[in-house]
């Protein structure tokens, strides 16, 4: 018993008719064609040709072009109005700020390093007991309709509500600042986490299911060998959501609670009117917001099952 | 001869928001064990709902189903299904999927090394050891097919369901495949209940051929007897008279007495 053919080449062999006897009648026909593209060949390796720059390296240029443009219309916008300061200045402070991030002069003087590093920590506690929550709240919500009916006008009046509305519940039940500003990440990352993983559960084709039906699987393996692996890439998604809304949300919170954190440090800059170092802080939460999408769309390519 | 299948008078009514459809009514089939029965209509005939009653993924409004004597209840591992579009868990190895079944069947009474054999006996009577750890992704459709065939035949089951288990490949492909399940039947002596619509497949593969009435309330119109012996090649039969007869018959049920209005 043989396997089937599968490689292309055992039904159509490469053609070598052209360099066959002449005593074949089609062979004078072939053999000119063959000469023609000989006689072509060359000409193709000497004459023009169009040398196309590599993509990488065209969308290399483009983006270093947007930049530098979006430098451009900063330094003119800084000429007319002198509260701005020039892209020069905020280089030259910016050099200073990372020259040192991490030094620490008191509870509300810190390195721009440290100050990262505890906004990150806020939304690493409050994404991570979001996540314990609303991921298996999500598997429960998904399977069963009875829940599903009920969390929903929850969810559909709560997930609008700007999450800084929750900070004075925080605050009072907290009675501190620190965890109701991880309170308000929580809240935040709640709704993405759990309407992405029920949409996943949703999602499940029926066949899955049937698979697990005909092999009469326990409901542990129906868990882990299907409902898990399924819904993965959902609840990725909804986790990607969720950390990008809570690096939004951490720094407006912090602004408000105060302590040390990029969004403290935000507004510390501005009670200093030291406009270069809030431009820097602005960059800076948008490139940590960048990494933080990166490692999750990274995440998400893992687990991709297709 | 045993009567190891039974469907006796058994109909099925789905409730719509338009109000009850009747998909089937008055099925009686009876099935003898080592029998290769093919199941065939029109689309939209309900024979994939046939099907599916007797895999226990649905249960009959009407009726009784018995497999061996014993009612069927719901879905189990005495019978395996091959799904038309394979159903394989695309985040486990073709390995791994046949093991999931062998270890539900299996799991309490062997040891990881017998039932691991297991697997890999599958994997081989498909020719598809080289493909054991590659993921559904990587492998053409028809060996996607085949590992589903492994997977339904790993269980050892009383009896084989094919919901039109050859429906999404080519010619080439499909050929081949019919001629290796119908090796692989014979050897273990499976009994086979398959759903198809391709008339060629239902002559050459069955030992009887279930004609279905058109929907909605379909039920068996004719049944017949292929009696052509084994081993059939599909070369010599194709030029046999015996063979075109039964082919005949079963078109001029098809498209004479079952034509469907032009849709």
């Amino acid at each position: 018993m043989s396997a089937i053919p599968l490689r292309k080449d055992a039904l159509f062999p490469t053609p070598v008719l052209v360099h066959s006897s002449p005593a074949h009648p089609a062979a004078p026909v072939i053999e000119e064609r063959a000469r023609k593209a000989a006689a072509k060949a060359p000409a193709t390796g000497t004459g023009y040709r169009r040398v196309r720059a590599p993509e990488w390296l065209v969308s290399a240029l483009a983006m270093a072009l947007g930049i530098a443009a979006c430098v451009a219309v900063w330094e003119m916008v800084s000429k007319f109005n002198a509260s701005i300061p020039n892209p020069a200045v905020v280089g030259k402070a910016a050099i200073a700020i990372f020259s040192d991030p991490f030094y620490r002069k008191g509870p509300n003087d810190q390195g721009i390093g440290w100050n990262v590093l505890m906004s990150l920590q806020r939304v690493g506690i409050g994404f991570g007991l979001a996540a314990l929550v609303g991921i298996p709240l999500g598997f429960a919500v998904g399977r069963f309709r009875f829940l599903s009916d009920m969390a929903a006008p929850i969810i559909a009046i709560l997930k609008p509500v700007s999450p800084l509305a929750w900070l004075p519940i925080g605050l009072l039940v907290f009675k501190a600042a620190n965890p109701a500003a991880i309170y308000v990440i929580f809240v935040c990352s709640l709704w993405p986490m759990i309407v992405n993983t029920a949409v996943g559960v949703r999602q499940i084709p029926q066949d899955y299911l049937n698979v697990a039906r005909v092999l009469n699987l326990s409901e542990w393996k129906v868990f882990t060998k299907i409902l898990f692996p399924a819904v993965l890439p959902y609840m990725i998604t909804g986790v990607r959501l969720s950390v990008g809304v809570a690096w939004l949300v951490i720094v407006a919170a912090e602004m408000l609670t105060g302590g040390v954190g990029i969004g403290f440090w935000v507004w510390d800059e501005w009670n200093n009117l030291k406009v270069e170092h809030i431009i820097i802080a602005i960059i800076t939460i948008g490139v940590v917001g960048l990494a933080l999408e990166y490692v999750m769309v990274m995440l998400a390519k893992r687990f991709s099952y297709n | 001869m045993e009567k190891f299948l039974r469907v006796e008078s058994v109909g099925m009514k789905f409730e719509t928001k338009k109000g009850d459809f009747v998909a089937l009514t008055g099925i009686d089939l009876t099935i003898r064990k080592g029998e290769f029965v093919s199941l065939i209509g029109h689309s939209g005939c309900g024979k994939s709902t046939l099907l599916n009653l007797v895999a226990g993924l649905l249960r009959p409004t009407e009726g009784a189903m018995l497999l061996a004597e014993r009612e069927i209840a719901g879905p189990g591992p005495d019978r395996g299904v091959v799904f038309q579009n394979h159903s394989l868990l695309p985040w486990l190895t073709c390995f791994e999927n046949i093991h999931l079944a062998v270890e539900r069947v299996f799991g309490a009474g062997e040891s990881k090394a017998q039932l691991n054999e297991r697997v890999s006996r599958a994997l081989d009577l498909v020719h598809l050891t080289p493909a054991a750890q590659k993921y559904p992704h990587e492998i053409s459709g028809g060996m996607k097919q085949r590992v589903g065939i492994a997977r339904a035949l790993s269980m050892e089951p009383k009896m084989l369901l094919l919901d039109e288990p050859f429906g999404a490949l080519d010619a080439l492909t499909r050929a081949h495949l019919q001629d290796e399940l119908v090796k692989i039947v014979a050897a273990a002596g499976s009994t086979v209940l398959m759903v198809t619509h391709d008339v060629d497949e239902a002559v050459l593969l069955s030992d009887r051929v279930v004609m279905m009435t058109n929907g909605p309330a379909a039920t068996i119109g004719e049944v017949l007897e292929v009696g052509l012996p084994r081993p059939r090649n599909r070369l010599a039969l194709a030029n046999d008279a015996r063979y075109m007869a039964c082919r005949r018959s079963v078109l001029e049920f098809l498209y004479q007495k079952q034509l469907k209005e032009a849709a």
